[in-house]
């Protein structure tokens, strides 16, 4: 890699200061970043470390019953913790491996919005707030495209708030190589509907299947799932024709309901 | 009662505590006062015309020694092909010169143009981005039969196509065709023997270090056989006299053949140390060993299988195209031919059996020899075919194969090996026996209420290990002979240092030859001690491939021993005043036979090293012997392999819910190491009939080329230990070499594609997906699910 200054701050504030440096980029659990400054892919000239920042790490439940989860927290922890959400905290539980889930982070995961990601699922699929230093976003504004979001650049992830569902699932049919979702679907049902979120397949990052959320609204049951969405616009790669893709969507759909708890 | 000393015991591997505690020596632990680093600037770009260089603005940056280019070894060899074939026109091979950086095209991804040595790497990485590379692209070539076209791009302008030789074998036209023409029933396949990255743990390393003082090279380098490194580089590409250049391979963190090759970052190295008068440090990165590491399989093939109206097999006729890549890598000429034209009889006693294969040369990595190298290739599609003519007879796929078994042995086969002993009705019939046929319907019923398609696949396999006579194999073009070497160097209080040619890399030599040494004298393990991997230390040997270690290098171990015994014989007889024809060994005592008169190994030992009383007159002092053991013939295991495999019909994905492996290694030494060995060797073998995909777009970039994309087999991908069960009880003792042992370490890779995909047809047929005959490996979720629906 190439060589670059680092810096701890303790505090939002602190971070948010030294991220006005030119070129410089905030380190979450460093699972995309590292790799990617060692293959010289980036060259940021100061990383500023967001693990030493307290105040954005933990899981507790907000005043409204969402579940918070600070934006600096490990999937370790989440998986952990987040027991008033079941769901979410499988899904974190599914991340990687020990070492990534012990070292990555959801503010990380959500701010890179790797296609293939399954926070993203979780978050768009529960119509989560992503909260940073300076405003509130809603999962349906913030997530833009892959690896895009509503992010500007310095702002921190400082917490996620996820509104716990009667019944959700996640189910992820992984890339035989990484391991990431090839297609994974987060289904999550609220008393005014029912919410899909699908990662991995689509060229365009996470998003909403409109219509498996309206058939299932109406009757949550995986007989309910809608034949397969088009192919159109879905990932295809080594691993997968957009139309398998297209076809794991309907499958881990309706696998995902009938496991939702 | 099992053994717990000597041969048939399984005490643990002794090399384990310090590979497990972190007191390894690995290649890349070497670090020489004074040392360099160098980084070597890669073509991104799978074919295109050297314009032009430019190393002006990297020369003067910060660390930089010196920066190489093609240039700077015009003066020197190429990577030389160690084995020549003549093709079926009489013509000898192809042979592209190969040099230790790109002159004048760059003919795959990753194919190194410039080398810059620096004080650190990170220096050097960054001189290496301010190179200027004018590069002309040019297309690539990547499909073999698109390279066989007349019209087609060459990859090496110089020779009149990209064919490097086209190779004929076994059973005369006019007969295989005659079998063809009388039979009953024809069953032909066409299928894809995936091209594979080796990935070992630990990736290559060499460092170059140089000594003005006495004009000495020393190469630390990640090999499997330090003497042919040592041959190959000193002799053909650097001009470097033996004696004064030490090749050490330490600790080595696997091979699977890819480790057996010279490669150019070892000439470099080696060459940069001297022009540079510094040591030069090489270490992979994971990224380069994807693009730089020799390559496996990667054939394309035509099978026809011929039947009477008996089932009796007729006829086997071949056409395969084989992938070389843009240049012979040191054994790629033979992995096609030898090693697997010779292995298409198979386990059956088919009196017509033809092979052709073309090799082709395209824009890719080097393809050399990877586990089982040829043999899994001529496995897989002879044990495809069969299990093919069984469905489409209607018949057992066990019975077919059974009634065209070879019993009687030695049997010579119609491509030139002959078979000097085995029992393949008996490992058939221990795997029936381990695999619980009988409850199989049951457990396919308790899949299909849970959704799944279940499977069972079978398979028998035969190779040709401990390789090899060497009279026979220059005969076939090899380019070295192929015995081994070993030293016994007993010490004057008893203790042996044992100094072999082979090269243990994982398989566990350091416990398993000293069991063989203990048990013929009758003294401790403890006290024996292996050596290998330093030319300065052993005698000549070719090192650790194509599972000849025990068989070749062991042998030569046990001759040596036996002339040890011999002399120390002599002394004792010596010292209890007795003929040496009267003296006993046992238990580490030499007794004088029918009395009660002996002498410790220990009295006889020092004895030799302190000739006070001594038969100086009639023999030397000390005691250490050296033996050469060239085999008489290749060995044959063999064995028959069963698995069972659930598929999801929703998604495509298969698991393997039990696998059985019954194997005939002849003699084992030590049956804990077999049995590892053959765990390892399946899951490499599942990883390729599942996971392992090495593939490239049309324009030559590698796509899978890392492990984001090159999915190797994990924990989880192969079946819990209860259900994963390997067998060796079956044993017909090589009947050529000393030890009656015939290799285990290329088993399970050879003889486990083919039982998966088997088994991965068989439940789909049980699902009603009757028109899917055969899915290309790696047979992933996605391939599966395109089967079933016809994509």
């Amino acid at each position: 890699m190439y060589s670059f200054d680092i810096q701890r701050p303790t505090s939002v504030a602190d971070a948010v200061a030294a991220l006005a440096t030119d070129e410089a980029l905030p380190l979450g659990g460093g699972q995309t970043l590292i790799p990617t400054l060692k293959q010289r892919l980036s060259a940021p000239s100061v990383l500023v470390s967001l693990s030493g920042i307290s105040e954005i790490k933990g899981v507790c439940t907000g005043d409204d019953g969402a579940l918070c989860i600070g934006g600096g927290t490990t999937h370790a922890t989440v998986a952990n913790e987040a027991s008033a959400y079941p769901g979410l905290a499988a899904l974190a539980g599914n991340i990687g491996d020990p070492a990534v889930r012990n070292r990555g982070t959801i503010g990380g995961s959500l701010a890179n919005n790797d296609p293939s990601a399954c926070y993203p699922a979780a978050a768009l699929g529960s119509g989560a707030t992503i909260v940073t230093n300076t405003r509130s976003i809603a999962a349906d504004d913030y997530f833009q495209g892959m690896f895009e979001t509503a992010l500007n650049e310095g702002e921190i992830i400082t917490e996620v708030r996820f509104p716990v569902p009667e019944k959700s699932a996640y189910m992820k049919f992984e890339q035989p190589a990484s391991r990431f979702a090839l297609v994974g679907v987060f289904v999550a049902k609220y008393a005014d509907g029912v919410r899909v979120a699908v990662t991995g397949a689509s060229e365009e990052g996470v998003f909403r299947w409109t219509e498996a959320e309206a058939a299932l609204s109406s009757n949550f049951s995986a007989d309910a799932v809608p034949a397969a969405p088009s192919g159109d616009g879905m990932i295809s790669d080594l691993h997968g024709s957009s139309a398998y893709r297209a076809h794991l969507v309907a499958v881990m759909t309706k696998r995902a309901v009938a496991a939702a708890s | 009662m099992p053994k717990d000393h000597g041969i048939g015991a399984s005490p643990k591997r002794r090399e384990d505590v310090r590979f497990l505690t972190g007191a390894g020596n690995y290649t890349d632990d070497i670090n020489v006062h004074g040392q360099a680093y160098v980084h070597f600037l890669r073509s991104d770009l799978a074919h295109g015309k050297i314009n032009n260089v430019d190393t002006s603005a990297a020369e003067g940056m910060p660390g930089v020694v010196r920066i190489f280019t093609g240039a700077d070894f015009e003066g020197v060899g190429g990577l030389p092909c160690g084995w020549q074939v003549t093709d079926k026109h009489g013509e000898v091979m192809k042979e592209p010169a190969h040099p230790v950086l790109a002159q004048g095209k760059v003919r795959h991804v990753g194919d190194p143009v410039a080398a810059v040595v620096a004080d650190s790497l990170e220096q050097a990485r960054t001189a290496a981005e301010a190179i200027v590379l004018d590069i002309e692209e040019l297309p690539a070539v990547v499909d073999m039969g698109k390279a066989l076209q007349s019209d087609s791009t060459k990859v090496h302008d110089d020779l009149s196509d990209n064919l490097c030789y086209d190779w004929q074998f076994g059973t005369d036209t006019e007969t295989t065709d005659a079998a063809f023409k009388g039979a009953a029933h024809v069953t032909t396949l066409e299928l894809v023997n995936n091209r594979l990255v080796a990935n070992p743990m630990e990736p290559r390393v060499a460092v170059g270090d140089y000594s003005r003082a006495n004009d000495e090279h020393t190469l630390y380098t990640t090999s499997q056989n330090p003497h042919v490194i040592r041959l190959l580089m000193g002799a053909f590409v650097l001009g470097i006299p033996e004696h004064k250049l030490r090749v050490v391979a330490p600790d080595v963190g696997g091979g699977f053949g890819t480790k057996i090759f010279h490669y150019a970052e070892e000439a470099f190295c080696t060459f940069a140390a001297k022009a540079c008068n510094r040591p030069v440090k090489w270490t992979s990165t994971r990224s380069e060993a994807f693009m730089s590491d020799a390559h496996g399989r990667d054939h394309v093939t035509k099978i026809e299988l011929a039947l009477d109206k008996d089932n009796n097999f007729l006829a086997v006729r071949t056409d395969t195209m084989a992938n070389m890549g843009a240049y012979l890598s040191t054994f790629s000429s033979s992995v096609p031919t030898w090693l697997h034209g010779t292995l298409m009889a198979g386990n059956y006693k088919t009196p017509a059996v033809q092979v052709n294969v073309k090799a082709v040369f395209t824009n890719t990595v080097p393809v050399d020899a990877y586990r089982g190298a040829g043999r899994p290739e001529a496995t897989f599609q002879l044990e495809r075919v069969i299990d093919m003519a069984a469905r489409e007879l209607g018949v057992d796929p066990i019975a077919l194969r059974r009634q065209n078994f070879i019993t009687q042995f030695p049997y010579a086969t119609p491509v030139a090996v002959e078979y000097d002993t085995g029992d393949y009705e008996a490992t058939m019939a221990k795997m029936e026996e381990l695999m619980d046929l009988g409850g199989f319907a049951a457990r396919r019923k308790a899949s299909e209420a849970n959704g799944k398609l279940r499977g069972l696949g079978i398979n028998c396999f035969i190779e040709a290990c401990g390789i090899a006579p060497s009279n026979l194999v220059g005969q076939l073009g090899a380019r070295a002979g192929l015995y081994d070497a070993a030293t016994v160097r007993v010490n004057a209080t008893g203790s042996i240092s044992v100094m072999v040619g082979a090269h243990s890399h994982g398989q566990g030599h350091e416990t398993v030859f000293p069991q063989v040494v203990a048990e013929m004298l009758g003294i401790d393990e403890g006290m024996i001690d292996i050596v290998h991997g330093d030319t300065s230390k052993i005698p000549f040997g070719m090192g650790t491939y194509g599972s000849r270690s025990l068989a070749v290098c062991g042998s030569a171990m046990v001759r040596a021993t036996e002339k040890i015994i011999n002399k120390a014989k002599k002394i004792a007889g010596h010292l209890l005043e007795a003929s040496d024809s009267d003296i006993e060994l046992k238990d580490g005592q030499f007794t004088v036979a029918g009395t009660d008169k002996s002498v410790a190994w220990g009295d006889v030992t020092l004895a030799a090293y302190v000739p006070h009383n001594y038969p100086l007159e009639d023999i030397e002092p000390g005691l250490e012997e050296t033996a050469f053991y060239d085999p008489a013939n290749f060995t044959y295991p063999a064995g028959a392999y069963a698995c069972e495999v659930e598929v999801d019909p929703d998604t495509g994905k298969v698991t393997i819910e039990k696998f059985v492996s019954a194997d005939d290694f002849g003699n084992v030494v030590n049956p804990m190491i077999v049995e590892g060995q053959v765990h390892g060797g399946i899951a490499q073998g599942i990883g390729q009939a599942l996971l392992e995909n090495c593939a490239y777009d049309e324009n030559g970039q590698l796509l899978s080329a890392s492990y984001m994309d090159y999915a190797m087999p994990r924990a989880d991908d192969i079946p819990h230990m209860a259900s994963y069960v390997v067998d060796h009880s079956c044993q017909t003792p090589c009947t050529h070499n000393p030890l009656g042992v015939k290799g285990c370490g290329e088993a399970g890779a050879i003889g486990s594609p083919p039982t998966v995909v088997n088994a991965v047809i068989d439940a789909l047929h049980s699902g009603g997906h009757t028109h899917v005959n055969h899915i290309d490996m790696p047979v992933s979720p996605s391939r599966v699910w395109a089967a079933i629906n016809g994509q």
